[in-house]
This record gives structure tokens, C-alpha cells and sequence, in this order.
């Protein structure tokens, strides 16, 4: 049976061209790069390739980047950074939205005495700009505020919120590991000072990341040990990884709109033929500010696990926000900050479509998921014309 | 994914006795939509007492279908004493096992029992609300259940009776609450462990000492699990004001948090007479 993946948010393929670029690193280049003789040295030159394609892709200069393990150790530094580097600052900003990367640390820094802000959304998972002002304190030492959400693809205005947070002199970090591909970033106009991303959500291998740091910004190393990455980031360079980042980025940059358009109308194919097919369904997210590639909908009456498993069978990947996968009890924290009722939230799926994703895919996904949900609602107590439980999102 | 058994799975994609039944003899219900999981069970028992038929209707994941499946499997041809006698100990191990966090679909089976033949007895009302107080507003479980799952699968910790029951796998409210009910149902210490209620009058400094350390001490860690916090901003008299901070900064649960966490803690601990108020910034 062949897979349709289309959990992209998750991770993603390793393109050819990138497996390709990487492997002679693996193979026989295997030199330290940090090495005196010149079988380890000249990989460092593919090092500083690897570094201006992915500042080329990025709008910014190369010495701007500094490579790391992945997404979570480019959100950590940042944070960590910010808050070392103004000791006298006890305040950070972030949302309820946030991933895992960000929310932990926060929740770290609260521990270590840190007072956090945890930004509300509202029910199509947007933020209020001005709650976000008036959050902004004398004290604030950051602002960490994602690009787009890996649930329900809902963009923050990154541009708008660079000129509230600048305007007070407050370091501005995003976590930017599900736009990083999909969306055309160019740091010249964009007033962050720290940008995350990683490489297996632009079809590059899973275990190596960046961390974009504006020039100026005061910066503490998180990983500490050897001179690497200019004493910033410590540790022998995952070379074929770096190598194999900067291949993906250079990939993702070219045709970058042509290949949005391809995939925001495959997702709204599905999307829109998922929601004339089968009722009670409700799309998580706002419509007019999303990832091009995500959808994140909820099919009232039955529960997410269920759903997966079921699409499992014809080969189809996908995610849930529902809680029966995560092993908590509740549905994710971005569907509870959205508010979304439980009587949805716990048959919320994503799709999460790539560049390999195919009309055919979008097809076989049409032909089964209704007959899929029709069976769980046959199954389920719950029908549309009784229902036992209000819509409590409490 | 979860470590689903070979016969979750087959039970799930290819359940047995799915759908409602015409004419049952009776129906045992438990759970809701908000909560996650829901089973409704069907059973058709002849003059002598004996289930000659048994379907379901599930709303849950696929180890709540499939302990659903199973549970019609094993009633079909017993009478109503010995289906009493199953358990959801029995329901899990029919199935090969379930992971750890899935035992409560297994509990939700053994109640959907439960509730039929009560109901088939004439000791239930076809409405009846569940015997005991509601400890876990978030699930709507009651003591009388978090003693049950206690008593018969042994538990030993919180953590065991929200992977059996649910209690407690919300906001995190009731996990005081949890831990009493443990302690007096395992017969050990119980909440006597935590400071009682000075008998004496307190001085304005003594409250204030003992406010911020029953706050700093239970109420905060509490909420700290579920990413929120609680400050401490003034104590008038029996007036204490705090602002929630955190993830219960602005949660639409945060008046109940004030009252059922907060208030009724400190009333326990410090002054009956307290009244916990929130001040928004």
C-alpha cells in the first residue's frame, strides 16, 4: 500500500537532491571541520556554503547564522540568550499557542522567578495586537511570538507585531520552524532579532536546525565548549546536516510562490471537498491568514484517535489535536486556547500537505475519509439530532 | 501511536455487536461529549435472567470502541449475576491488555454495565444521576467512582487513579481532592497531613503568614502544573485579593479556580471566614 503522507507539519520527506548533497559527507568526506590538516578542513568551506544559501533564503548575512541540533535548541538559545544577556529584565512575553520549545522554557524561567505573560487567542487562533501593547513593561526582556502555528496554520503578523515590540527596544525572537519553507521571509524588512527554524519541516534531515541573531544583538551561548559556529554554538558540526540544511533552504527559496499556489489549492480542494461532503464539520483556524499547506478540521460526534486510525488502514498520515493520541486527557492546548468546543475538539485532524503531495492523494483522501466518519458515527451515541453534552469549552 | 494489542485492533476496525438495538431491555449510559468518552449499552435479557443479547454505541478512541466490542463478546449467554461479576480488569485483559492511560476505557465499560443493571433492578431511574459527589467537574466523576477504581485495581497514586477514572486529567483542581480520597481509601494518613485550621484568633501578621504559605506551599504548585499562577496582592482583613497569573490569567475557569481551589483551601487551612476576591490588572 502506498503512503499519502500528509502530516508535513510533523516532518517532512528528505528530497533526492538533498540526500544527494548530503551523503558524501557520510561517506568519505568525513573530516572534522575543525581539523589542521586539509582533509578535515576543506569541509568547513561546504560549511560556509551551507551557511550563505541559508542566509541567501533568509534576506540575511551569513555571520547571522548560527547552526544548531534543531528547531527546540534554536528556541531554547534565543530565550535563554535574551534573558542572560539583561539580567535586570524579569519579564517575557509569549502566547498560549506556542510549541512545546517555547512554552517549557517559559514555564522554566517562571520557576527560576521570571514573570511570564501568556498572550490569549481568540477563537479563529488570532492574537490581539493590543493586548499584546499593553503586556510590553519597562522590565520585558523578550517577546517570543511564533510565525504560524503547527496546529491549525494560523499566521501571526509578524510585521505588525516587529513595530509594536521594537518601537519599545524589546527583543523580539520568533519560532519560525513551520514558515521556514512555505512562506518568503526576507530579514531585511523583518525586525526580529532571533529566528528559529529546523530542517526536516523543508525536506531536509531531522537532527539539525539554525538560529538567525540580527547583527548587534547581545547573544549568551546556550551550548558551551568548543570555538564552533564562532564560540556561539559549541560542539563538531553535524556536517552532512548543515550541508543537507542548506541544500533544503536553497530548494524551498526557488518558485517558493508558484509551489504555494500549487499547494494552497490542493489543501483547498481538500479542504472545501471534505466540508461539502460530510456534515458537522468545523475548520479550526483562520482562513484568511494561514499556512498555505494546513487544514485543521473537526468532525463533530466522533474522536480524533479513531479517525487516524482508521485512514491508517488506506495509508493515510495525518495528526491530531484530540487528546486520546497525546496521551493527555484534553484536547491540545492551541484548541483550548482557541476555545474551540469539546464537543469538536476532540475530532480535530490535520492535514499537512508538502511539495510532494498529489492530486491523487487529495482524491483517495476524498473517497475514504467520508465513508471513515460515517462508520464512527454510526458507532458513536451521539447523532445530530441528539446530543448529550452542551458545548462546553471550559 | 499507541501499543495497541493485535485484538484492540481488530476490535476497533471490525467491531462486534456495533450499533443500537430495537427494543433492548435495558440501557446503561455513562459519559459525555465534553468528556471525551461515551458508551451506551443495549442488552436484551430473557424471563430467566439471562443476556441473550448485548450491543453498544462508543464515542472515544479506538481502545474505547474496542473495550466496548469485548464487553458485548463476553455478556452474550450470561446471566445477570455472573455479568455482574465482570470488571475492567477482565474487560482489559480480554483484550490482550491496554496501555496504561487507556485503562479508563476499560473502567467506562464496567459502568456502562453497571448502570443497565442497576437500571434492570429498578435501583436506577432511566436519568438517575451518579451515586456520590462529583470530586472532578472537568470528567464529571464522583467519589463513590474514584473509591471503586481505588479499592478494586489497587492504586496507589493520583497519577493511577487519572489514567483509571480520568479525575484529576483537567485543570488539575481536584488533585487535593484526589490525594484525601486516596489516603482514606488505602486507610493511610489522611488529609490530616496538611495543616488544619488553627483554632485559635490569628493576628493580622500570623494570617498573612500562614496565607502565603498555603499558597506558596499547595495552591501554586498546583496550578503550575496546568501553566498557571496565583500572586498574593493583599490580605483586609478576611478579604484576601490575589491576580491569577499565567495561563489562569483570563481563563474563563478562573472564578471557579478562585472559589473551589483557592477560597476553599484557605478556609480549610487559615479562616473559615476567608473570602478569596480576584483583582484584574
Amino acid at each position: 500500500m502506498k503512503e499519502i503522507y500528509l502530516d508535513n507539519n510533523a516532518t517532512t520527506k528528505v528530497a533526492p537532491e538533498v540526500l544527494e548533497a548530503m551523503l558524501p559527507f557520510l561517506r568519505d568526506s568525513y573530516g572534522n571541520a575543525s581539523s589542521m590538516h586539509g582533509f578535515g578542513g576543506k569541509v568547513g568551506t561546504f560549511i560556509s556554503q551551507a551557511r550563505e544559501q541559508t542566509a541567501q533564503s533568509l534576506g540575511c548575512s551569513p555571520d547571522e547564522i548560527i547552526f544548531t541540533s534543531c528547531g527546540t535548541e534554536s528556541d531554547n538559545t534565543a530565550i535563554f540568550s535574551a534573558v542572560r544577556s539583561q539580567p535586570e529584565k524579569r519579564h517575557v512575553v509569549t502566547t498560549r499557542v506556542e510549541h512545546p520549545a517555547v512554552l517549557n522554557v517559559a514555564s522554566h524561567l517562571e520557576i527560576a522567578g521570571y514573570e511570564v505573560t501568556h498572550l490569549k487567542v481568540d477563537e479563529q487562533g488570532r492574537l490581539d495586537l493590543q493586548e499584546l501593547e499593553e503586556s510590553l513593561r519597562p522590565d520585558t526582556a523578550l517577546v517570543s511570538v511564533m510565525h504560524a502555528n503547527n496546529e491549525n496554520g494560523v499566521i501571526f503578523p509578524l510585521e505588525s507585531i516587529s513595530e509594536i515590540v521594537k518601537s519599545r527596544g524589546i527583543l523580539l525572537h520568533t519560532d519560525a520552524v513551520q514558515t521556514v519553507g512555505k512562506l518568503p521571509i526576507d530579514l531585511e524588512k523583518l525586525a526580529v532579532d532571533f529566528l528559529a527554524l529546523s530542517a526536516h519541516k523543508v525536506h531536509g534531515p531531522k537532527g539539525v536546525g539554525a538560529l538567525y541573531v540580527r547583527r548587534g544583538v547581545p547573544f549568551r551561548p546556550f551550548m558551551l565548549g568548543g570555538h564552533q559556529e564562532k564560540g556561539r554554538r559549541a560542539g563538531t558540526e553535524n556536517v552532512a546536516g548543515i550541508v543537507a540544511l542548506g541544500k533544503a533552504m536553497e530548494m524551498a527559496a526557488l518558485g517558493i510562490h508558484e509551489e504555494n499556489n500549487r499547494v494552497r489549492a490542493l489543501r483547498d480542494r481538500l479542504e472545501q471537498g471534505i466540508l461539502d461532503a460530510i456534515p458537522d464539520v468545523r475548520r479550526n483556524g483562520d482562513p484568511a491568514s494561514r499556512l498555505p499547506n494546513t487544514t485543521s478540521l473537526a468532525f463533530k460526534y466522533i474522536e480524533g484517535e479513531s479517525i487516524l486510525l482508521m485512514l491508517d488502514q488506506h495509508g493515510i498520515c495525518a495528526s491530531s489535536g484530540s487528546a486520546c493520541t497525546s496521551g493527555s486527557l484534553e484536547p491540545s492546548h492551541v484548541l483550548r486556547a482557541m476555545g474551540v468546543p469539546f464537543t469538536y475538539a476532540h475530532g480535530s485532524i490535520r492535514f499537512s500537505l508538502s511539495r510532494y503531495t498529489t492530486d491523487a492523494e487529495i482524491d483517495l483522501v476524498l473517497r475514504e475519509l467520508p465513508g471513515i466518519v460515517s462508520r464512527l458515527r454510526a458507532m458513536s451515541p451521539f447523532t445530530a439530532t441528539s446530543e448529550a453534552a452542551g458545548d462546553c469549552a471550559c | 501511536m499507541w501499543d495497541y494489542t493485535d485484538k484492540v485492533r481488530d476490535h476497533f476496525l471490525n467491531p462486534r455487536n456495533a450499533g443500537p438495538m430495537e427494543d433492548p431491555t435495558v440501557v446503561g449510559e455513562v459519559g459525555s461529549l465534553a468528556c471525551g468518552d461515551a458508551l451506551k449499552l443495549f442488552l436484551k435479557i430473557d424471563d430467566t435472567g439471562r443476556i441473550t443479547d448485548a450491543t453498544f454505541q462508543t464515542f472515544g478512541c479506538a481502545s474505547a470502541i474496542a473495550s466496548s466490542s469485548v464487553l458485548t463478546e463476553l455478556l452474550k449467554g450470561k446471566t445477570v449475576d455472573e455479568a455482574a461479576a465482570i470488571t475492567n480488569k477482565e474487560i482489559a485483559t480480554e483484550l490482550g491488555g491496554l496501555p496504561r492511560e487507556k485503562m479508563h476505557c476499560s473502567v467506562m465499560g464496567q459502568e456502562a454495565l453497571e448502570s443497565a443493571l442497576k437500571r434492570f433492578r429498578g435501583e436506577l431511574e432511566p436519568l438517575a444521576k451518579p451515586e456520590g459527589e462529583i470530586v472532578c467537574k472537568c470528567f464529571g466523576v464522583t467519589d463513590v467512582q474514584i473509591r471503586r477504581a481505588i479499592t478494586e485495581n489497587g492504586l496507589t497514586t493520583v497519577e493511577e487513579i487519572t489514567d483509571y477514572t480520568k479525575a484529576g486529567g483537567g485543570c488539575g483542581e481536584c488533585v487535593l481532592d484526589l490525594e484525601r480520597i486516596l489516603a482514606e481509601t488505602r486507610g493511610t494518613e489522611p488529609a490530616k497531613t496538611k495543616p488544619a485550621a488553627p483554632q485559635r484568633k490569628l493576628t493580622n501578621l500570623q494570617r498573612m503568614q500562614l496565607v502565603t504559605k498555603v499558597i506558596d506551599e499547595e495552591i501554586r504548585p498546583s496550578l503550575k502544573k496546568d501553566r498557571g499562577d496565583i500572586e498574593l496582592l493583599d490580605i483586609e482583613g478576611p478579604k484576601v485579593l490575589v491576580s491569577m497569573r499565567g495561563a489562569c490569567s483570563g481563563c474563563p475557569s478562573s472564578q471557579l479556580t478562585i472559589k473551589e481551589l483557592v477560597q476553599r483551601r484557605l478556609r480549610d487551612a487559615v479562616d473559615p471566614e476567608i473570602v478569596v476576591e480576584e483583582v484584574r490588572s
